[in-house]
């Protein structure tokens, strides 16, 4: 353990899920001011920011560095869908433990559902805008949507291994029953197996309830220094190990369907933490889909490729599992404003201090953010821990 | 869906506008004929179209394809509400895996949605979208 190891003090939400009265700007702020609360820190301690902007918010890191008004020493733009906050941990992490800043923000803000509706996920990026420029023009003119290049990807994992649709909707139950324990979460009411199956098909072979809601919302958090943590309110959580890789971005160019990038920065991330994924006290995953859930698993080595849709019935991942998953009920239930990766940290903190509630893990000690981004395309994971690297 | 239900559809798609490496490509669609990229430094075909050799920065030449492949992978599209693509639905999308390796997004046409299956094979057909975009979508291969 060093005086510089990089540690997360702040955590923020805004409100969600349905927010009509917030902008994303307002969601930015909203969540800005509760991690600077939650840790007792002041504005002007910030001299660092990194922010994922996309062009639905209109959020890019400068616009937003400008708007908040944060005279930063070092920013990370890097907006590559979801996942874009596993990214902004590992890269802050790297530039506090190197001394190039000393308390880096990252927030996020959406009205995505409040201003677009549902589209999201069941539309054709670009159709009725014209012609398509840039590799997207390879797959516009088939009216593919987001739903339909996960529900690909299932499609080859259970053609490849014999995974079943009783098996991805396992994954939606168990997050459901944690949203329950949300009073925040879009949906509650517990749900079964036979509720998932019966639900319409969006994008065979994937349902209505294998895909994630649509909502309003925001988070921030706040990293620094150990040291520096000493003087603040809330105990820090220790960033342990962090790593992400890409193999693609459009969904067609994917390599292999059943194999993320979480291959390669899983094990990474692990082996920087110098822990393993039996170590894992809570696993805090991108639930875009069900199948996303499954292929991260398997990929980052909670169980052999192949094996997901008999691990995941086992019940390891529900309530009073072994490592309980999307305790916050996850974007499956709980919260998706588009690019989620942010509250995997903010749960995955939550957790670690032991502020959970019903929903808290007992004795959590080590716990894994894995973002998904794009489609299935940009993977970070990050391991933080209660305690730092001994 | 008939080959002229299907033509009524291809002017209100997300049609491209190439960029200097995919212009040729597009536009021998159009001329009926499916052409890919390969390295003239590696060897490997590529798609989609580059302006180097995503293998090696090399150069690239264009090959006709041989149009034939298996797919890969498919799903059915039960819900776009892009206005183009409404009165599709249902729709197979599917990655098509052609005989030269590569692998590209299409529609599988002329299939009823529930013979579809992974491994099946696939030949190309070729339909003009405009001026200078061919479509290659895939069906059953014949034979």
């Amino acid at each position: 353990m060093g005086a510089r190891d990089a540690v997360i003090v702040g955590i923020g939400w805004s409100d969600y899920p349905v927010v009509p009265e917030l902008d994303a700007m307002d969601h930015h702020v909203l969540a800005l001011r509760r991690a600077l609360a939650d840790c007792g820190l002041d504005k002007s301690a910030i001299d660092g920011y990194a922010c994922a902007g996309t062009a639905i918010q209109l959020d890019d890191a400068a616009t937003m560095a400008e708007y908040l008004r944060i005279n930063h020493r070092w920013v990370d733009g890097t907006s590559v869908g979801g996942s874009s906050f596993e990214f902004h941990v590992q890269h802050a992490a790297a530039a506090i433990e190197a001394g190039l800043c000393d308390v880096v923000l990252v927030t996020y803000g959406s009205d995505l559902l409040s201003r677009m509706g549902r589209r999201l996920g069941t539309s054709t990026f670009s159709a009725g805008s014209g012609r398509v420029r840039g590799p997207s023009q390879f797959e516009s003119p088939w009216g593919n949507v987001l739903a339909g290049s996960y529900a690909m990807a299932a499609r080859r994992h259970m053609h490849e291994y014999g995974t079943t649709p009783e098996q991805l909707a396992e994954i939606a139950v168990g997050v459901r029953e944690f949203a329950g324990l949300n009073p925040l979460a879009q949906y509650r009411d517990p749900i079964t197996v036979d509720d998932v199956l019966n639900s319409r098909l969006i994008a065979d072979p994937l349902h209505k309830l294998d895909c994630c809601v649509i909502s309003d919302g925001g988070g921030a958090f706040i990293m620094t220094t150990s040291e520096r943590a000493r003087d603040l309110d809330q105990p820090p959580v220790y960033v342990l190990g962090a790593a992400g890789a890409e193999t693609h971005w459009n969904i067609s160019q994917m390599p292999d369907f059943t194999t993320t990038a979480a291959a390669q920065c899983g094990p990474e991330a692990f082996r920087r933490a110098g822990v393993r994924p039996e170590d894992v006290d809570t696993i805090q995953i991108y639930d875009s889909f069900t199948i996303t859930v499954l292929l991260l698993l398997e990929d980052m080595g909670f169980c052999q490729k192949g094996e997901g849709g008999r691990f995941v019935e086992t019940g390891v991942l529900r309530r009073g599992g072994r490592q309980p998953m999307n305790t916050d009920g996850g974007g499956l239930s709980a919260c998706h404003p588009g690019m989620r990766g942010i509250f995997l940290i903010n749960e995955a903190v939550r957790q670690l201090r032991g502020d959970g509630g019903e929903a808290q893990v007992p004795g959590c000690e080590v716990a894994v953010a894995c973002g998904s981004g794009g489609f299935l395309s940009c993977i970070s994971t990050v391991v933080l821990g209660k305690e730092g690297r001994s | 869906m008939t080959i002229e239900a299907l033509r009524e559809t291809l002017s209100a798609r997300a049609l491209p506008a190439p960029d200097n490496a995919a212009l040729h490509y597009w536009q021998s669609a159009a001329d009926g004929k499916l052409v890919l990229q390969r390295c003239v430094d590696c060897g490997e075909f590529q798609f989609y179209p580059r302006a180097l050799c995503a293998a090696c920065a090399g150069e690239t030449e264009w090959v006709d394809a041989s149009g034939r492949g298996t797919l890969y992978t498919f799903t059915v599209i039960r819900q776009n509400r892009s206005e183009a693509f409404v009165r599709l639905s249902p729709y197979a999308v599917g990655i098509v895996e052609l005989e030269e390796g590569v692998r590209m997004m299409s529609n599988i046409v002329e299939c009823e949605l529930d013979r579809l299956e992974v491994g099946m094979a696939l030949e190309v057909l070729l339909l003009k979208a405009a001026d200078d975009v061919g479509l290659p979508f895939w069906r059953p291969a014949s034979g």
